[in-house]
């Protein structure tokens, strides 16, 4: 039996992204859905960790610091206009803010 | 594989299985828990890869920054006994097509695998390397990051700005 420890890390990165997308497809609650989408983002990550540590390249640590300055600026954009939905028009559901208007 | 990778891939494992339940639950604040259990998990591989700073950083600014950011939002918020009811009733009926779609969608990925050639233990990469990396070849990417940053701050500080006279 081959040892394939980086096509193990490729699953698991696989199974990390299909579960964000599956939770920001069945929860409609904007809070979860940014849950959902911080954890689709774990899942590149873990690729490129996996990667530069099988090629001993220190790119994949590099990159995964540049989705974790992604994650941060989605979330605090998202948080602000989940806030500011909130506070105007007392909606924490996105189905009803699909018309862009009201 | 050797020892760490197995250790790294069965953390994961961890990581995955914690994000699965995180994703499921009603509660915000049960979901947000599962998730720092899932990105601790991950950290846990990622000191097993010898990615010793991803691991740290993952901690440090995912764990505890972003998830306390999280935090602050939920606080601000009264999730009563009726939005959990709600949450409860849509999580029981909408899953089924979502599943079909999420597994549709990899079923080309799981054929498409490298079976082969892929072998070989996880090489630790020192902080300094990564140091060296970002600092020199990479300095544009780490402005343009920095520059996105920025964007973000004034972006949400904007948008959660209160209107005077409201």
């Amino acid at each position: 039996m081959t040892p394939l420890f980086l096509t193990a890390a490729l699953v698991l990165a696989t199974g990390l992204f299909a579960v964000g997308l599956f939770g920001l497809m069945i929860r409609r609650g904007i809070l979860f859905q940014i849950i959902a989408l911080e954890i689709m983002l774990t899942g590149p990550a873990l690729a490129f960790v996996a990667a530069g540590a099988h090629h001993g390249d220190p790119g994949g640590q590099g990159m995964f610091i540049f989705v974790l300055v992604l994650a941060a600026s989605e979330v605090a954009l998202g948080l602000a206009l989940y806030l500011r939905l909130g506070r105007h028009a007392d909606v924490s559901d996105s189905d009803t803010v699909n018309l862009l208007r009201r | 594989m050797g020892l760490s990778g197995a250790f790294a891939i069965w953390a994961g494992a961890l990581g995955l299985v914690a994000m699965a339940l995180a994703i499921t639950r009603p509660n915000v604040v049960h979901a947000l828990i599962w998730v720092v259990a899932g990105l601790i998990s991950l950290a846990a591989g990622f000191f097993a890869l010898g990615a010793g700073f991803a691991g740290a950083v993952q901690i440090l600014i995912y764990a505890g920054a972003i998830i306390a950011v999280f935090i602050f939002v939920v606080m601000t918020i009264d999730s009563g006994d009726a939005a959990l009811a709600r949450e409860r009733v849509r999580l029981g009926k909408g899953w089924k097509l979502p599943l079909v779609l999420v597994l549709a969608v990899l079923a080309p990925v799981a054929l498409s695998l490298p079976g082969g050639g892929l072998d070989g233990a996880p090489v630790a990469v020192p902080a300094q390397r990564l140091g060296a990396l970002l600092f020199g070849p990479w300095a544009v990417a780490v402005e343009v990051a920095s520059a996105m940053l920025i964007a973000a701050l004034l972006g949400a500080r904007h948008l959660a700005r209160r209107e005077g006279g409201q």
